[in-house]
């Protein structure tokens, strides 16, 4: 019956994921189409044609003539780049969420959720009232990545045991982690003298792109570039993960690295996002549902399937942030918190009832 | 390749001064089916997974092909020896054919994927364990049995010189069990060596050349099922009387459970 079938030349173990994986070009393309649409609206609103020529021009460097400099600042000094710090954004969060989903074997983690997030903010609070983030601006997202690591470590060496982290595990050690840095972030504010750094720490942990510009693109983009790397080397690793440790172990995986591996690049990769847009929770938990559900698990597909998705998802939430009212700006994690948090209750209560009844 | 064997000396298990193991010394020849048997709680699990390395033992030597387990390389390793745990949580929908296709992973780089050899190993292990209609399936969707052998799959196609299986045929229906055995019995016809955690004694005693019964830890004897499956034994090490007799049809040993033992007995 099978041995049909046997003679086809594409590899068949590998069929499920190359029948798909025409999808992730296609993710691309709708990428940047959204970073078109996302830079052409606004509260003027530029015709798609003018800003895809004025952004080859600004990206060319062409001169550009005299009456349209205006939109071309519009375009090219103040949308692209917050555009481009949604997609960076969205792309490390839900890559981040992808990794620590696989690593806590467990679809439910999230950086915000279980306070990766809450740990960058910290180091980004600290890093700012006491002055250490002034020196460079590559201070900021090392801050950032330390405190989003040691959050992560803590939350690991808390939530698992034996490798395999329990659903009320992993979520109570979550909202005591965001308790206690969500405090001690409190207290850092409240220390501050100088209102002009409460201040700036306060806009910063909002949350949200309001003001993002090349600079903070620029500061993030070698962090979020380094923390894509395992996109391509870990998705093995973390196919193999999701069997067990035990079973990982007996396929000839070094588990106990992959794990520290996958728990720094998922670190960097928020701390990377934190850095730009303080916290924002949930972006991590949707988009590698939803990859899942279109995708398959295969990381192979789902982890750039996820950091597409992600970019193109965030792009989406901050184009609808800063236009939904009129000359208002929503909260960016407001907007992922609306389409995220009832997903979340669904992916709860399946999961609870699953584990009631096992099958 | 009679020096590929496993030999276990003196190993004990004693996670927080709990004692597991105690001194298991067993010597596995190649080439043959070796049951593990004993009741529950006496280590049998612990011994495999030892076995498999994936669990460190307290004190003792493993000594695998001649040298040290732990001096392999996961690699080297995963293509020599593969492990069946009892349980497999799996909580993400793979389809049954990746799931299979994972124990290709010890021969493969980072960057590569399964080539053509690899593909009708794989096909040749779902054929074997008789899911091949369901490679297309979610893994999540499959009863118990069927999930088992999917994972029975994923360690014939790991291809390995030894079979390290904890209860493979737990879930399983009567038919599907004497599938199992017949794969396993026809790959040590190959040469391939099978370690199994067993329960069923009967089971053991057709199927395996030797058995090891453990008791609290430690070997209570060690050999040819007729000759350590013996009423006394059984008695002591499961507590239970039994009559033995002989498989009408297939000449096997068949152990009957009589009763639970009194104690004083």
């Amino acid at each position: 019956m099978s041995s049909s079938t046997q003679s086809l030349p594409l590899s068949h173990a590998s069929a499920a994921v190359w029948k798909k994986s025409w999808l992730i070009p296609l993710f691309g393309l709708v990428l940047f189409a959204s970073i078109a649409v996302a830079t052409a609206l606004g509260t003027v609103a530029i015709p798609l044609s003018t800003t895809t020529r004025l952004l080859a021009q600004g990206l060319l460097q062409l001169p550009v003539e005299g009456d349209e400099r205006a939109l071309a600042t519009i375009v090219y000094l103040l949308r692209l780049p917050r555009v481009l710090a949604a997609a960076l954004v969205g792309a490390s969060l839900a890559l981040a969420g992808t990794m620590m989903q696989g690593l806590f074997r467990n679809p439910l983690a999230d950086a915000g959720l279980i306070g990766v997030s809450s740990g960058g903010a910290l180091g980004g609070a600290l890093a700012i009232s006491s002055g250490f983030a002034v020196g460079s601006s590559f201070l900021l997202p090392c801050a950032t990545f330390a405190g989003a690591l040691l959050s992560a470590f803590g939350v690991y060496l808390f939530a698992a045991r034996q490798g395999r982290t329990s659903l009320t595990n992993l979520l109570l050690v979550g909202i005591a982690v965001n308790a206690i840095w969500g405090s001690l972030t409190t207290l850092i504010l409240s220390l501050a003298k100088d209102y002009e750094i409460s201040r700036q720490i306060f806009f910063w942990l909002m949350g949200g792109l309001d003001g993002r510009g090349w600079a903070h693109v620029q500061m993030v983009f070698p962090f979020a570039a380094i923390g894509f790397l395992p996109a391509f080397f870990l998705s093995r690793d973390l196919n193999i993960l999701l069997l067990g440790e035990e079973t990982a172990l007996s396929l000839g995986l070094n588990v106990e690295y992959a794990k520290r591996i996958l728990l720094v690049f998922a670190s960097l990769l928020a701390g990377a996002a934190v850095a730009i847009a303080g916290t924002i929770s949930f972006v991590g938990l949707v988009i590698p549902h939803m990859m899942r559900l279109i995708l398959g698990p295969n990381h192979r597909l789902l982890l750039p399937g996820a950091a597409l998705g992600g970019a193109a998802f965030l792009v989406w939430c901050d184009l609808f942030a800063r236009m939904v009212i009129p000359s208002v700006e929503l909260q960016l994690g407001v907007i992922t918190a609306v389409v995220g948090a009832p997903l979340f209750l669904h992916l709860l209560l399946r999961q609870d009832k699953a584990q009631r009844n096992p099958a | 390749m009679p020096t590929s064997a496993f030999a276990l000396q003196h190993i004990r298990y004693t996670p927080d001064n709990t004692l597991i193991l105690d001194d298991v010394s067993i010597d596995v020849s190649p080439g043959q089916w070796v049951g593990i048997l004993g009741p529950n709680g006496a280590g049998k699990s612990t011994l495999l997974r030892i076995m498999a390395g994936v669990l460190p033992a307290s004190a003792g030597v493993v000594l695998f092909a001649g040298k040290a387990l732990e001096q392999w390389s996961g690699r080297e390793r995963a293509r020599q020896v593969a492990f069946l745990p009892q349980r497999t949580d799996l909580s993400f929908p793979f389809q049954v054919r990746e799931v299979v296709a994972l124990g290709r992973s010890p021969y493969l780089e980072r960057w590569q994927s399964e080539g053509v050899e690899d593909e009708e190993i794989i096909e040749q292990a779902m054929q074997l364990t008789e899911i091949s209609q369901l490679a297309d399936r979610n893994v999540l969707t499959l009863s118990a049995g069927e999930f088992q052998r999917v994972m029975l799959a994923r360690v014939l196609a790991q291809k390995p010189a030894f079979l390290l299986l904890d209860e493979p045929t737990t879930n399983l229906d009567m038919r599907h069990q004497f599938a199992v055995v017949d794969v396993l019995t026809s790959c040590v016809q190959h040469g391939t060596t099978v370690v199994s955690v067993l329960h069923d004694l009967n089971l053991a005693a057709s199927a395996c050349a030797s058995v090891v019964l453990l008791q609290a830890g430690r070997v209570h004897a060690a050999g040819t099922p007729r000759a350590v499956l013996t009423v006394d034994a059984i008695r002591a090490v499961y507590d239970v009387d039994i009559a033995l007799g002989e498989n009408p049809e297939t000449g096997a040993l068949q152990i009957i459970p009589l009763r639970a033992a009194r104690s004083s007995s």
